[in-house]
């Protein structure tokens, strides 16, 4: 198929070994003789990346490893986390430039390569998930950024000839007050970069009363681009001479190739390069991905069994996610304590008043809306690049070197903007298409893009866990809370990455049933390990949000049982928590007063409101939701939120955040369930496996509590709360106490 | 075949059947139309052909010659567009964008046809997905437009 003629199209004088569309060949047409470039895009032999690699400096010190200051006084920023909406490189961008005295507005920013230079975070890993980027890294990047400054202040203090103590910053420029001259930091930087940089310790860092950026709306860095289709991910990026190429995967993993009954015909289909065997796969290259997927699908693989030595986890034949849920909620243990406080079993014994109850969730697909792909490409010296979507580059790049042999040193990577993400890039050994792209590229010695389709992606992505929790409570004379013991059976998702359960506990498979702040004397939270077939990962909020679904819905059923109103008794459980009961006080205000209904609302419809609190990720947060009954379906028409993440960056991207966990929050509950039956996914695209449509979204309305307690995250802390308020207002609703999700399971009335 | 995409024109040697959204993608190397499904379902395809908005990944290349196609790349060029644009900028409605594309595309459908649309023709034609979670920004966009529809 070939093309165009369009003498406008500028696909001329592409250098071989640039990707056509990457953006920073924008970035790179500006920058003159001279100017300082560093670090991504260079190859890695590049002497001051070498020597930035082998310095055992503290975190975040080497500071031309991360920063390019162009002539044109634009910033360029490496970026230790990857953006995929959650705005780390707009929060990366008000942080340094907070303290280099340079806006954010001028900032380029883009995904730092691999490497120890871009270990930011105190925890010592460089990740993007946990919603770690910004509380785990912000002083170090603030020291980064005055690092910066102090070598542009030493380099005017040479260039100008005063000393150094004369001279001050204003945004974008070193001034010297008394004579009133000023230089660019663009005419500054490269002699700054070739400063040693200063002792760590010898730079002051900004008060934070005189901040200009950080507690700001700052605009997103990336807002134009990504509203006029000019930002590039994984999926866009072209290489020159690179074939395209698609599989089709074994129905159920674990599943091997065996005879293929039309490879003849398959190899004839137009525009097909080459049809390959993978592992648990079938693969066609071609020019046209359109005609590498018809191909491909056109395959007729007579799939094997798997065998014993399986590398993967098996699927089996008559795997149901229904059957699976029902087996979970049966389990009888052994179960591992994760807390146990009081006397819990006692108490249960004797209690005059008891509440027991089994929840279980569904299994989710992460259903970003990019779906995944990787380009490969072998150079001709025997070095390898990849662009990938990823959430920690490091791994992927040792993984890439165990799979391929090569010295990590040998490997470029290279990480574009995630058309979303919510927990699916990280390292899963059989949910990723790099391997795949990687033999592919070597097999036919072209670079090689492989997309795998949206049906591909929904069979082969992991999934987010599933539990089913026995509940058993007792109540105090009063009607109070006692005791509460909880028993999940379950798989964490780190137990299923690793295949076994470790010598700890899980923390991601009981997080929000434990950590709970509730002043119950008695309490036992405990585990039953319990090995899945399905494949399972991180998904936003992971453990929490299935926990506290499970737990706040509960805590309803004790306020029930005990005759308490559900917001007068979660005051009650945090009477000396002053946080919670200000951050529950706050919610309670910001939705014009606790109303629990139900009532009529204006336009006539029957409404109740329910409420929530979760504790993820050093956040705390508080939902109150308010929901009716439409044609036997829930809808949730306001959610409002209080969250207290002790401090924050950017009040816009904060409340963006919490608009998009809502959403999520809002689609697991009502609608979303990834169902398995004969080992298959029923649904493979979004016909059969729905996400919250524009229709059923809610208003939202947030009020961030700044408590100044040690700063938690953002992008996933505002979704756990979300379904058990809708839940609980359901319950207060409709008298239906709903103890699984997605509520599309259920009838109303 | 030929196309005219952009108010340009371009020779396409392509089968009938060929999904619009890959050649655009693959053979004119405009990558700001995305695939997100194939199947039509979450709108990330989005693309003006004379004016209406239709989902490129399922739409036959074939259907589409003689007549007038806009991409989201040339979408400052119309008037209408370059205020969507600016609108989703101001009010910074993407986060990880890959829908958004598709999203200015709809929205631009929608204002092109009807300067002051209300609510319900706005829940009506906004019906693309978006995984994120930014439909209440996009709705206080197509406000603000809306508002200034007689502009």
């Amino acid at each position: 198929m070939n093309v165009r003629i369009d003498p406008s199209q500028e696909a001329s004088a592409l250098d071989l070994h640039e990707p056509v569309n990457v953006s920073r060949r924008r970035f790179l047409t500006g920058t003159a003789v001279g100017a300082l470039v560093l670090g991504f895009g260079l190859p890695l032999g590049s002497t001051r990346v070498q020597a930035a690699a082998a310095a055992t400096a503290e975190r975040g010190t080497q500071v031309p490893a991360f920063l390019e200051i162009r002539p044109d006084n634009r910033v360029r920023l490496l970026c230790p986390f990857m953006e995929g909406g959650q705005g780390t490189f707009t929060a990366m961008a008000q942080i340094v430039g907070e303290e280099l005295d340079a806006d954010p507005a001028t900032f380029l920013v883009e995904a730092a390569p691999p490497g120890e230079a871009y270990v930011v975070m105190d925890n010592g890993m460089r990740i993007t998930g946990g919603s770690m980027s910004v509380r785990m890294s912000y002083p170090v990047m603030r020291r980064l950024g005055a690092l910066a400054r102090a070598m542009l202040l030493q380099a005017g203090a040479e260039k100008l000839g005063v000393p150094v103590g004369e001279l001050t910053t204003e945004p974008g420029k070193v001034v010297h007050a008394a004579s009133g001259r000023s230089l660019a930091y663009g005419e500054l930087a490269e002699r700054a970069m070739d400063l040693p940089v200063p002792a760590p310790d010898t730079v002051q860092l900004r008060d934070p009363s005189q901040f200009r950026w950080i507690g700001k709306p700052v605009k997103r860095v990336d807002a134009y681009d990504k509203s006029t289709g000019k930002a590039l991910y994984s999926i866009d990026l072209k290489v020159e001479g690179m074939l395209h190429a698609a599989v089709q995967h074994a129905p159920r993993l674990g599943m091997t190739v065996g005879n293929v009954r039309n490879e003849d015909q398959v190899k004839a289909m137009k525009g097909v390069h080459s049809v390959h065997r993978l592992p648990g796969a079938v693969a066609v290259v071609a020019e046209r991905w359109w005609h590498a997927k018809r191909a491909v699908e056109a395959i007729q693989v007579d799939w094997q069994e798997p065998t014993v030595d399986s590398k993967v986890r098996p699927m089996p034949a008559d795997f149901s996610s229904d059957d699976w849920l029902k087996r979970l909620a049966e389990e009888k243990g052994p179960a591992r304590d994760d807390e146990n406080e009081g006397n819990v079993a006692s108490i249960l014994s004797d209690a005059k008043s008891r509440v027991d109850a089994t929840y279980h969730n569904q299994y989710l697909n992460h259903g970003q809306l990019e779906p995944p792909s990787a380009l490969a490409r072998f150079n001709p010296d025997g070095s390898l690049e990849v662009w990938l979507p990823n959430q920690a580059p490091d791994m992927f790049r040792a993984d890439i070197a165990k799979r391929t042999g090569l010295d990590p040193s040998r490997i470029t990577l290279h990480s574009p903007l995630l058309g979303g993400f919510f927990g699916r890039h990280f390292l899963y050994d059989s949910a990723s298409p790099y391997p795949q792209a990687i033999e592919l590229s070597k097999a036919v010695g072209r670079p090689v893009k492989l997309i795998w389709s949206r049906e591909e992606e929904f069979l082969r992505d992991v999934l987010r866990p599933v539990a089913a929790v026995n509940f058993r409570a007792a109540l105090d004379n009063d009607g109070w809370p006692l005791a509460i013991e909880a028993i999940s059976a379950t798989e964490g998702p780190t137990e299923a990455i690793a295949g076994k359960q470790g010598e700890k506990l899980d923390p991601t498979a009981l997080e929000g049933l434990s950590g709970k702040s509730y002043a119950i004397p008695n309490k036992r939270i405990a585990q039953i390990y319990v090995k899945g077939p399905a494949m399972l990962g991180y998904w936003r909020s992971v453990g929490n949000s299935l926990n506290d679904f499970f737990y706040e819905s509960f805590l309803d059923e004790l306020a029930d049982k005990g005759g308490k109103d559900p917001f007068e008794l979660r005051l009650h459980l945090l009477r000396d928590n002053k946080r919670l009961t200000t951050l529950l006080q706050a919610v309670g205000e910001l939705s014009g007063g606790w109303k629990r209904g139900p009532f009529t609302a204006e336009d006539g419809t029957k409404r109740a409101r329910g409420v929530a609190m979760a504790s993820p990720f050093g956040t705390q947060t508080a939902v109150i939701a308010e929901v009716s009954i439409e044609n036997g379906q829930v809808k949730v028409h306001d959610i409002w939120q209080a969250i207290d993440p002790g401090s924050i960056v950017n009040p816009a991207i904060v409340e963006a955040q919490v608009n998009g966990a809502v959403a999520l929050g809002l689609s697991q509950t009502l609608v979303e369930e990834s169902v398995w039956v004969d080992g298959k996914p029923r649904a493979r695209n979004y016909d059969l496996y729905p996400i919250l449509p524009p229709a059923r979204m809610a208003r939202v309305h947030v009020r961030v509590v700044e408590s100044g307690e040690k700063m938690g995250g953002i992008g996933e802390p505002p979704l756990p709360a979300v379904a058990p308020a809708v839940a609980n207002a359901v319950a207060t609703l409709t008298g239906q106490r709903v103890r699984s999700l997605p509520m599309s399971r259920h009838t109303f009335t | 075949m030929e196309l005219r995409i952009n108010q340009k024109t371009y020779q396409v040697d392509a089968d009938a059947d060929t999904p619009l959204l890959w050649v655009i993608r693959d053979d004119l190397g405009m990558t700001g139309t995305k695939y997100g499904c194939g199947l039509a379902q979450c709108g990330a395809c989005s693309v003006l052909v004379d004016g209406n908005v239709v989902r490129s990944c399922v739409t036959p290349v074939a259907g589409v010659v003689g007549r007038e196609v806009t991409t989201i790349e040339a979408i400052e060029a119309d008037e209408v567009g370059k205020r969507v644009v600016s609108t989703w900028v101001d009010l910074q409605v993407a986060q990880c964008g890959y829908c958004q594309s598709g999203q200015v595309m709809a929205a631009t459908a929608l204002l092109k046809q009807n300067p002051k649309p209300s609510d319900a023709q706005i829940e009506a034609a906004m019906v693309n997905l978006c995984r994120c979670g930014t439909y209440n920004a996009i709705h206080a966009a197509m406000h603000e437009l809306a508002d200034k529809g007689d502009a």
